[in-house]
């Protein structure tokens, strides 16, 4: 038996749902519209506007310059982030509680804060260019998402399977690569897709790393939008409306949405 | 010795990386502000005296509390719903939720310019329906800022309190409900009480991330709604005073570090589960 819910609750509630799908259906009307300016509902239907996004040059750039930046800073995410979430669940007791704080750190600091620091720091102080700059900072942006995620599968995982395996002659590498990570599978998982889509849409952490010369997506459409208020910039963002739908495909698919909530 | 250790060898990257990229440069940043001249604390001082900064801060605050505030109410409250629905429309539910949030927030943020804009969706609707002869000048306010703030948290407040109010047990509600107890009366002294933790980390996500944001306020508040983000930015790399960012960023650093050790103190003291 399922507890009863009062009306008002439920009627509060799809207004909220209204309240959030709502918007992102007036861009998706916006981008479709035969209008030069930004409208809701459309006035007519083309697609021109989506073509028009690949002819700025600006946006093809930028696109290019977001996804490699999300490619490479999930990737290296991952790679330092698998052996740290392996080592705080394997030797817990071996190693101080205050290092798992430290993989908290730059969910703890504002993310302006970050990329301003690493502009004084990094790109001025140790004059490093703007592109490792900025793959440094979404690193740290998306480190907590491969370390956390990561870590609470390792978590449910049975560390005797891995000894046994051990003791029965398999090389501690062989082992990891071969019983440990096809089991922690879905969170290597979830933690790209969390770290990926995190890179793409960040705008605090990039703005201060981004310039004239070399900028990412969202500062893009950021800078486009204060200069011009037309469709293109609704084409964009259904682009990444799109992307994200994918990325809930491929995780509903995996693991279950669910798991978000967990 | 090298298999001793291999916990921390293995660790060593991941920890090197925010050792040399987040706490060496923050805490550089940090430092800056308190070596300049006019003793230790003068940036903060002229930070405080200018009526124009202080009138920045109250406002990122007060932009933050009322973000919170609402989206605390709005999230509980419809958490509380999905929650307890039918497990197929609860999945649908969730992923009405989740898409919004793995939306960015310069889209989001967009959406709402087109909205609350002169010519936009709202003053067309209310000048169609006769309300107002004229636009209403909703941009550049407080409120669209506020809206549209509470617009990017209120999924994460529902993610994050569907997952807290689902592990309270039907049976507790039931028995609650069976002893005489009205809905209302349930869910204030049973439900309320033992999401107070969840609610907790709700409120300092969303506090955190409004009092930080930069994209939502410059879109949605320009020049006229000046927050503690955009202030940052514009003394950064308009004016490049770099002494006076650093000072922002060292605020919002001390605040954001206070309120989230202050609130998981309180959480801990106030879980009724806790043993």
């Amino acid at each position: 038996m399922a507890t009863k819910i009062p009306l008002p609750l439920i009627l509060l509630t799809i207004a909220v749902y209204i309240f959030l799908v709502g918007p992102l259906i007036i861009v998706l009307g916006a981008s479709v519209s035969d209008t030069t300016y930004l409208t809701f509902p459309p006035q007519g239907l083309t697609l021109v506007w989506f073509e028009r996004i690949f002819e700025i040059g600006a946006f093809r750039r930028t696109i290019v310059t977001s996804l490699q930046l999300a490619v490479l800073a999930t990737a290296l995410a991952l790679i330092v982030g698998i052996p740290a979430a392996y080592a705080l669940n394997r030797y817990r007791v071996r190693l101080p509680t205050w290092l798992s704080t430290v993989f908290v750190l730059p969910i703890l600091v504002p993310e302006i804060v970050l990329g301003f620091s690493l502009l004084k720091s990094v790109a001025v102080g140790a004059s490093l260019p703007i592109f490792p700059t900025l793959l440094i900072g979404h690193t740290l942006l998306v480190l907590p998402y491969a370390v956390r995620v990561i870590s609470a599968s390792l978590a449910s995982f049975d560390f005797s399977i891995e000894e046994a395996a051990i003791s029965l002659g398999s090389p501690p590498a062989k082992t990891f690569f071969t019983i440990v990570l096809p089991n922690v599978r879905s969170g290597v998982i979830a933690a790209f897709i969390l770290a990926f889509i995190t890179s793409i849409n960040d705008v605090s952490t990039s703005l201060f790393l981004t310039g004239p010369g070399i900028s990412t997506l969202p500062i893009q459409i950021l800078a486009h939008v204060e200069q011009f208020f037309d469709p293109v910039i609704a084409s964009v963002s259904v682009l990444l409306m799109l992307l994200t739908v994918a990325v809930m495909a491929i995780v509903e698919r995996t693991l279950g949405l669910t798991f978000l909530t967990k | 010795m090298l298999k001793r250790h291999i916990g921390w060898w293995l660790a060593l990257p991941a920890t090197l990386l925010v050792a040399l990229f987040l706490i060496l440069p923050v805490a550089a940043t940090i430092g800056s502000t308190f070596g300049e001249g006019g003793g230790p604390l003068a940036p903060y001082i002229s930070f405080l005296s200018s009526g124009f900064r202080r009138t920045v801060l109250w406002r990122t605050l007060e932009i933050s509390l009322a973000t919170t505030a609402i989206s605390l109410v709005l999230g509980f409250l419809t958490a509380y719903v999905v929650s307890r629905a039918p497990r197929n429309l609860k999945s649908l539910l969730i992923i009405a939720a989740v898409f919004p949030l793995l939306t960015g927030v310069v889209v989001r943020s967009f959406a709402w310019l087109i909205i609350l804009g002169k010519n936009g969706i709202l003053n067309n609707a209310l000048m169609a329906l006769g309300i107002t002869s004229e636009p209403f000048a909703m941009l550049y306010t407080q409120g669209s800022v506020i809206v549209a703030m509470v617009y990017l948290f209120t999924p994460l407040m529902i993610l994050t309190l569907v997952g807290v109010l689902e592990n309270i047990p039907d049976d507790l509600i039931q028995a609650s409900a069976s002893l005489g107890a009205s809905p209302g009366a349930t869910f204030r002294q049973v439900v309320f009480p033992l999401a107070v933790p969840g609610l907790i980390v709700g409120a300092v996500l969303v506090f955190t991330g409004s009092f930080t944001s930069y994209a939502t306020p410059q879109l949605l508040g320009g020049e006229k709604q000046m927050v503690m983000g955009t202030l940052m930015y514009q003394q950064a790399m308009v004016n490049f005073d770099w002494v006076s960012a650093s000072t922002i960023a060292t605020i919002m650093v001390v605040i954001t570090i206070a309120i989230v050790l202050l609130m998981t103190r309180l959480a801990k003291r106030l879980n009724p589960m806790a043993t």
